[in-house]
């Protein structure tokens, strides 16, 4: 027989198996059943299989990681882990490095390429923000991100434009 | 009551209704957006809660589209109305079961919501009736511009807006459109679709998100992923998908209508049977018999100025509607027996499906 599989968050026996394909790439997660219930997995309000990923990426790190503490709220990573959730908008600046890892599973890209609040705009000058654009946009052709990479080509042609258009 | 001027003025949801496309129902867009140098409020304390549903109230009311709103504290509703709202897709469960400084202000006929301090500081929503990602996207753009005027977002150039779950970062945005496949669920392809639908990113839930039964096969098609592309492309792939998904709808309706239209014009003859004389009626059954009398208009069974009234009456057949219109607070098995006595009235309003007519037409095309 099969070994049985353990769930992903307390080794026990897992009777609970969620699998999810998101860019092409299949994601497996799974769970006994006290867990899928506290996760919510049943909750009619909203499950997300990208929440679990979040705490199932953090499983074999080590201690040290999971103290880290958000310098402007206190947040701790753990919690992230715990709840899928963050404590403040810094918490992505100081727990980079765990939120870089689950981004490219649960999104179709890692960068934002949509609107930009105009207050933000006034902030960032414009070579930074083509020079941001461009970088994405040969990512994303080296990839054979086609539709991806067509959308970096537009934000730059609409910033460079928006420029001309404030000179 | 504090919600009553809302439910006594015209809705978009039941009096918008100039859709052409009867397969979907609305269509809605939210985007999520937290103020810079705040926690996030499931971390924040309760005066920095306060102090944040202050200044969105104080910013959002300023805005054209929300402007004579409705104002509140979840705290301050009851029971009874936090349901109706609820039952009208207006505020979420996680809203409900806020703490202090919840909040959220409805535009009057009910088309535009902003929700403070729900799993993000603000959750700004516009609802359309029919098929119109393109007028709902305007719309909310404009809100979230006139708000971002008055108060700075946390946002950064890489990742975008920052939200409490990185689940809705970049963007922010999900959209949505809540879909009738009746035609998809009785030939058993529903399955099929999911599956084909989930691989492109875009996840399907019942009428009241994930986990809910489909009752009333209405369903609720929405983007997953909101970092990496930008709204408008997020919109077009949606709406490409929506598309083939009306198309198969339309063609199993083909199918099933050539197939079996005598089984199917019975099932919607015992339908409107049952909705007109019933005593007692759980809101489930009600919901899946207006289904089907809902598809027969479609067809041509029922008046087309009916849909109006049909889609007003499965909002309506709702536990927290029935009750508000009771006027008191009622156990279930009382409010299946006021839900059928309301129905029945309604149906009055409703004359016997015409059975005659698509005959003749079906036999004018033979």
């Amino acid at each position: 027989m099969a070994k049985a599989l353990k769930c992903n968050i307390c080794e026990n026996q897992a009777t609970v198996h969620l699998t999810q394909i998101l860019n092409n790439k299949i994601h497996k997660v799974d769970l006994c059943e006290s867990c899928a219930q506290e996760k919510g997995v049943t909750d009619p309000n909203g499950f997300s299989l990208a929440d679990l990923l979040v705490k199932a990426s953090g499983e074999d790190e080590g201690g040290d990681e999971a103290a880290l503490k958000c310098p402007s709220c206190g947040y701790t990573q753990a919690k992230f882990r715990k709840t899928g959730r963050l404590g403040c908008p810094d918490c992505y600046i100081h727990f980079r490095g765990t939120i870089d890892s689950i981004l490219a599973n649960m999104h179709k890209g890692t960068a934002h390429c949509g609107k930009v609040p105009a207050n933000a705009r006034a902030h960032m000058s414009l070579r930074e923000e083509v020079a941001r654009l461009e970088e994405e946009l040969k990512k994303a052709v080296d990839a054979e991100r086609y539709e991806e990479a067509a959308e970096y080509r537009d934000r730059i042609q609409a910033v460079k434009e928006e420029h001309g258009r404030k000179e | 009551m504090i919600i009553k001027p809302l439910l006594d003025s015209k809705a978009e949801l039941t009096h918008g209704n100039v859709s052409k496309c009867p397969v979907v129902l609305s269509t809605r867009i939210r985007l999520a957006r937290n103020l810079a140098g705040y926690a996030f409020p499931g971390w924040a304390g309760e005066s920095q809660r306060r102090e944040v549903l202050a200044k969105c109230f104080e910013s959002a009311a300023g805005v054209t589209s929300l402007k004579r709103g409705l104002k509140f504290e979840i705290g301050d509703l009851g029971d009874l109305e936090k349901k109706i709202l609820y039952e009208r897709h207006l505020i979420s469960r996680e809203l409900i079961s806020g703490k202090q400084g919840a909040g959220a202000l409805i535009s009057k006929d009910q088309s535009c919501v902003v929700m403070v301090n729900e799993e993000d500081h603000l959750r700004i929503q516009v609802l359309r009736s029919g098929f119109h990602f393109k007028r709902a996207w305007r719309t909310i753009d404009r809100i979230d511009s006139g708000i971002e005027e008055r108060l700075p977002f946390a946002f950064s150039p890489e990742l975008g807006y920052l939200t409490a779950c990185p689940t809705n970062l970049g963007t922010g945005m999900r959209a949505s459109a809540m879909m009738h496949l009746p035609g998809l669920v009785i030939s058993n392809q529903m399955e099929k679709v999911i599956r084909a639908v989930n691989q492109l990113g875009i996840a399907v839930r019942g009428l009241f998100g994930e986990g809910s039964d489909a009752s009333g096969s209405i369903f609720q098609i929405s983007n997953q992923m909101t970092l990496g592309e930008g709204e408008q492309r997020i919109i077009k792939r949606l709406s490409g998908v929506l598309e083939s998904i009306i198309e198969q709808e339309n063609n199993a309706r083909g199918k099933l209508f050539e197939g079996e239209r005598t089984k199917l014009h019975d099932k919607i003859a015992r339908a409107y049977g049952i909705l007109r004389n019933s005593r007692v009626i759980s809101s489930a059954e009600a919901m899946n018999l207006l289904s089907l009398i809902r598809l027969g208009l479609d067809v041509g069974l029922f008046d087309q100025d009916k849909r109006d009234l049909l889609d007003r009456l499965m909002i309506e057949s709702q536990p927290g509607h029935i009750q508000y219109s009771a006027k008191h607070l009622a156990e279930s098995d009382e409010r299946d027996v006021l839900r059928a006595a309301y129905l029945r009235t309604e149906f009055e309003k409703i004359p016997q499906p015409d059975f005659g007519s698509t005959k003749r037409r079906n036999t004018r095309k033979e």
